[in-house]
């Protein structure tokens, strides 16, 4: 089992506008990341480039998991090494069944584990998909839509800690997960979100703008993102200066 | 059922056969005589063979469409008779025929899910058979050769009414040396309710298909029929001509699906009709995968008040493939209604064409009309081409028209391999869900198939 992530001075770019400044990062399995700041600090573009987004271009830096390189792999296969991305934006796949595709997905990540458990027929897999759907509040109906066709910005993120739960990432990165929820689903989500985590023993890297998030989940360490860098890190206290001060107060300490 | 995709080694095994009569290649009035003479057939249908020739013979060639010039008319057998007759049981079919149907699925499928099944090798339908309880009530179901000679009088009525041979080229060509395809009437009130099938084998090189089918759905009744169609792959050129008629009369309905899967060298023109009389129902669906050039434009006539048309196609065109398909409607009745779903993929430098008419003549009110077609390419060097012609001639109708042009985005990709998807199989996902609003329609046992073939066809689309 992978024990750690380990992110050294990542620097990337899109067309040519540098967009990661040098970023590092260790998450061990089991922590809870969180990752805060302005919109354009690169927050979410990290996520993106951990999970092997194409649309960047890593200039300089390694991501090693155990003693792999992850930034050698291709998005495939660092979904099937265990790392998982919860999108922002996740896309629609029109036609596509959400239940049948987090199947295929589940069993293709477990050949590639070359796991000796045989393919999950669609009777078991429906019925744990339905326990999971019923504990984040998802209308069992959703498991026979299209993915993410006509869902709500609140059942979109939804849907995406559901695809967590079923796929046992070892890491999983989640972008925005907090935004489009209202406060009742941001209590059911988050409430599932940490225990699922517990349960995998996951390392879990959030990242939000919005500080509201630490009133339901309970990080190790929260990290400030300005400009392509991380810019501060510690623990609660810095909520306290972020909510009195904003995220300028890291600045201009600089 | 379909096994593999048309250029897949293990579909494309070829039979060796000592047919019973094969024709020297090329076409003359001596051999459609020789046809008509083996068939036993009365002398009208010689006549109507002679007649249609002739008519063959003046037609141009159509040059709005697909690229024919591969055609060479003097290269192809017209006629191959593996077999005196067609029999009722597959023990009485020659074994190594028999074992082609076998390889192909089709005696399991028949034991499955059917309440009928016929099947055509080469030139002749060589099996046909109908469970008993619909024998019973008075449907017929029968190779159209034994149509002919068991329903003369059905035949007169209705033969060469909705296509005649002067239709176009291909249809006088069918016309003149038609021979297998099915016949099926379904009696008054009569509802069928599993499929028919009827599966349509080309075997030896240079051959020429020229099936006929005609259907009556008489008043009320009701019937699915299936098709499936396959050949080997050669480095000469076949051609596949069929033509299909359908009456569909007064609250009748009929659903007629193609599962075609044709080698990469075969010619698949193919003129389908059907006429719509009132509160009848016509639906098609058509999905066409492989063949070196598909023509296909399913047609509706509505040609009473109330009747109902849909046809509903899907086109895979690959590499060095055109898929030039769509759909006809014409609205001569007040509230007719009617549908075109067209769908179409390209890969790999396939071309997939869309062609549609809708027509509404004077007079014919309260006509309700959708048409939407939706293109996906998978590179940059397949085309997509829309021709959808609307002919109105009255005010009080409401027309719907859609059409999309997608390709598959990066960002779709990346959000499907996120989740351990290699990228293929990210890509034939999509597809497979592009093709979606169209498979599901299918009985369960031939969606699963379809989607099967869509995802052969997907294999080693990713470099």
């Amino acid at each position: 089992m992978p024990s750690a992530l380990k992110i050294k001075n990542l620097h990337a770019t899109i067309g040519n506008t540098k967009i990661l400044n040098g970023v590092s990062l260790d998450i061990s399995q089991g922590e809870i990341h969180i990752i805060m700041g302005q919109n354009g600090s690169g927050k979410s573009t990290l996520l993106s480039i951990l999970m092997g987004n194409p649309k960047y271009t890593v200039t300089m830096g390694s991501v090693m998991l155990e003693k792999k390189n992850i930034l050698d792999l291709s998005v495939t296969q660092r979904a099937q090494a265990g790392l998982f991305l919860g999108f922002q934006h996740p896309q629609v796949v029109a036609g596509v069944a959400l239940g049948n595709f987090l199947r295929l997905a589940r069993n293709t990540v477990a050949k590639a584990k070359k796991s000796k458990e045989l393919p999950i027929a669609p009777a078991p897999f429906a019925a744990l998909m339905r326990t999971e759907m019923e504990k984040l509040k998802i209308d069992p109906a959703f498991m026979s839509r299209s993915v993410n066709e006509g869902f709500s910005g609140g059942e979109k993120k939804k849907s995406e800690i559901l695809q967590m739960a079923m796929l046992e990432p070892s890491f999983a990165f989640l972008d925005e997960i907090d935004s489009g929820l209202d406060i009742d689903a941001l209590k059911v989500v988050t409430k599932e979100l940490s225990a699922v985590q517990k349960k995998q023993d996951m390392g879990l890297v959030i990242v939000s703008h919005n500080p509201r998030i630490l009133d339901f989940i309970r990080p190790n360490k929260i990290h400030i993102m300005s400009k392509g860098k991380i810019i501060a890190r510690g623990g609660a206290e810095i909520i306290a200066k972020i909510e009195k001060g904003g995220y300028d107060s890291f600045l201009k300490k600089k | 059922m379909l096994t593999q995709t048309g250029d897949n080694t293990a579909f494309s095994f070829r039979t060796k056969t000592k047919s019973f009569f094969t024709s020297q290649k090329g076409l003359n009035a001596d051999l459609i005589r020789e046809i008509s003479r083996q068939k036993s057939e009365p002398e009208w249908m010689l006549n109507f063979r002679l007649r249609a020739y002739e008519i063959f013979l003046t037609k141009k060639m159509p040059n709005w469409g697909a690229n024919l010039t591969g055609i060479d008319f003097d290269n192809i057998h017209y006629y191959v008779r593996p077999q005196d007759k067609a029999k009722r049981s597959w023990d009485d079919v020659p074994p190594e025929i028999k074992d082609t149907f076998d390889k192909l699925g089709i005696p399991e499928a028949e034991r499955k899910f059917l309440a009928g099944t016929g099947a055509q090798f080469e030139s002749e339908m060589v099996y046909h058979s109908l469970a008993e309880n619909l024998a019973k009530q008075g449907v017929i179901f029968e190779s159209t050769d034994d149509g002919l000679k068991n329903h003369p009088e059905l035949f007169k009525k209705y033969f060469g009414t909705v296509v005649p041979p002067g239709d176009n080229k291909f249809a006088a060509l069918n016309s003149a040396v038609w021979s297998g395809g099915s016949f099926i009437y379904v009696p008054k009130n009569v509802h069928i309710e599993l499929p028919l099938q009827a599966y349509f084998r080309i075997n030896i090189e240079n051959m020429g298909q020229f099936e006929r089918t005609l259907i009556i759905a008489d008043e009320g009744s009701s019937i699915h029929y299936v098709e499936g169609c396959t050949a080997p792959t050669y480095s000469s050129d076949s051609l596949h001509s069929a033509v299909v008629e359908i009456i569909v009369k007064k609250g009748a309905r009929v659903q007629y699906t193609t599962i075609q899967n044709w080698s990469g060298n075969v010619y698949n023109l193919v003129t389908k009709r059907a006429m719509a009389y009132e509160n009848a129902e016509m639906v098609w669906l058509d999905c066409n995968l492989g063949s070196k050039v598909t023509m296909k434009y399913p047609s509706i006539i509505l040609r009473e008040r109330g009747a109902k048309g849909e046809i509903q196609s899907l086109a895979f065109a690959s590499k060095g493939q055109h898929q030039d398909a769509g759909g006809k409607v014409i609205h001569l009745a007040p509230d007719t209604s009617s549908t075109i779903i067209s769908k179409s993929i390209s890969k790999n430098g396939g071309r997939s064409t869309y062609r549609g008419l809708v027509k509404v003549i004077k007079g014919a009110k309260n006509v309700k009309t959708r048409v939407v077609c939706d293109a996906l390419m998978l590179d940059p060097a397949s085309r997509s081409d829309t021709y959808p012609t609307m002919d109105i001639k009255e005010e009080d109708v409401a027309i719907a028209h859609e059409a999309t042009v997608a390709s598959i985005g990066e960002d779709e990709l990346f959000y499907l391999m996120s989740r351990g998807l290699a990228e293929e199989q990210a890509a034939t996902l999509i597809v497979n869900g592009f093709a979606n609003p169209i498979v599901r329609q299918l009985p369960m046992e031939y969606a699963v198939e379809l989607n099967r073939l869509l995802a052969l066809e997907m294999t080693g689309s990713v470099g």
